[in-house]
């Protein structure tokens, strides 16, 4: 169907899990079968209800991960931190078989459209990647030819998500241009030491303002304070970038 | 971590105010009543470590929202913004 109205309340739907794989050590990709999905958009997120056998229930928000679809799918990749409340359980315990409870597709300004034909930036702290690469993959599925360029800080080469796959849409026509930044250890044929993005990366590592290009940065606070306040210094208007931040434990409430 | 750094962005705000507003109120324009400025409430700082959610103005600090959850009710206080303004040509994608 051409185009479903957001018009209506978003209400708890029942998700069923079909699909489970490691993105890292530490992190999982989820892929749920949904109950009545209606379809989403690339950078909005869901709300994950959990509730104990004793009635205490805790939500959490994660980040679509995948393209827009019609097959009432999606994936979410969730970090486990280390004293998560929820993440430990579907990092680990989770099986396939299993059902949530599931609230959305939910956001309506993070979000990149199909029909936007300017030049994207993306840059990502961590698992901020997440909503930045169901913007990548819309990309691809779309047919789209937005020139998009990722901005990736992450720890260390092992931390990298979807590392394959990424590697494969920057090889093959160049349309999404990666550069990676990495704050604690390097891989041996890195050009740069370990460190936060700075602004050298910035004017190396992103479209020039000129391009008219609008932002997307996405990460944990500190991250998304620091990568946007060197946009803006390079000469990028604030009303051109677009932030989601996970907070200062990278788990969103 | 400092407290500066405690907050999220009105994005996150999103799924509490699905249960209330058929329209999504992150992507809409409010203005500030304190300082007059305008923006996308999905640009508020959003405080989450009370016992609801406090939204406010990037600029200025002023609070635009107030929500809490109690059992039986949902106390929201909007008084921060003057107006905001919706879109309501707003769509999902067609799926392919």
């Amino acid at each position: 169907m051409a185009g479903t109205a957001v018009l209506g309340r978003v209400t708890w739907r029942s998700a069923t899990v079909v699909g489970l794989h490691d993105e890292t050590t530490n992190a999982r990709t989820i892929a749920l079968a949904v109950r009545d999905w209606p379809g989403h958009i690339a950078g909005q997120h869901v709300d994950l209800r959990l509730t104990a056998p004793d009635g205490y229930s805790a939500v959490r928000s994660y980040s679509i991960a995948s393209a827009p679809s019609s097959d009432g799918r999606i994936e979410i990749t969730v970090e486990r931190l280390p004293n998560g409340e929820v993440s430990p359980y579907l990092t680990k315990e989770l099986i396939v078989g299993d059902d949530l409870e599931l609230r959305g597709p939910i956001g309506g300004w993070f979000v990149w459209r199909r029909d936007q034909t300017e030049p994207i930036q993306l840059a990502a702290g961590g698992s901020g990647i997440v909503p930045l690469m169901a913007m990548i993959r819309s990309r691809a599925s779309a047919g789209s030819s937005a020139p998009f360029r990722l901005l990736y800080s992450v720890r260390e080469p092992g931390a990298v998500f979807y590392r394959d796959e990424l590697r494969a849409l920057s090889d093959q026509d160049h349309s999404v241009i990666v550069t990676f930044a990495y704050t604690r250890a390097t891989p041996k044929d890195s050009p740069r030491p370990p460190g936060r993005i700075d602004a050298a990366l910035i004017a190396t590592g992103t479209w020039s303002p000129n391009l008219g290009p609008t932002s997307y940065v996405c990460g944990p606070t500190s991250f998304v304070e620091n990568a946007t306040d060197l946009l803006i210094a390079a000469g990028h208007g604030r009303e051109t970038i677009r932030t989601e931040r996970f907070g200062a434990t990278g788990e969103r409430k | 971590m400092s407290a500066p750094m405690n907050y999220l962005d009105g994005n996150a705000a999103a799924g509490e105010l699905s249960r209330i507003f058929a329209m999504d109120i992150t992507s809409a324009e409010g203005q500030c009543a304190n300082c007059g400025a305008k923006g996308r409430f999905a640009e508020a700082h959003l405080y989450v470590q009370c016992p609801g959610l406090v939204a406010r103005c990037a600029l200025c600090g002023h609070v635009l929202l107030r929500l809490v959850n109690t059992q039986r009710h949902v106390y929201l206080d909007l008084r921060g913004m003057t107006y905001l303004t919706l879109d309501t040509t707003q769509q999902q994608e067609a799926s392919s």
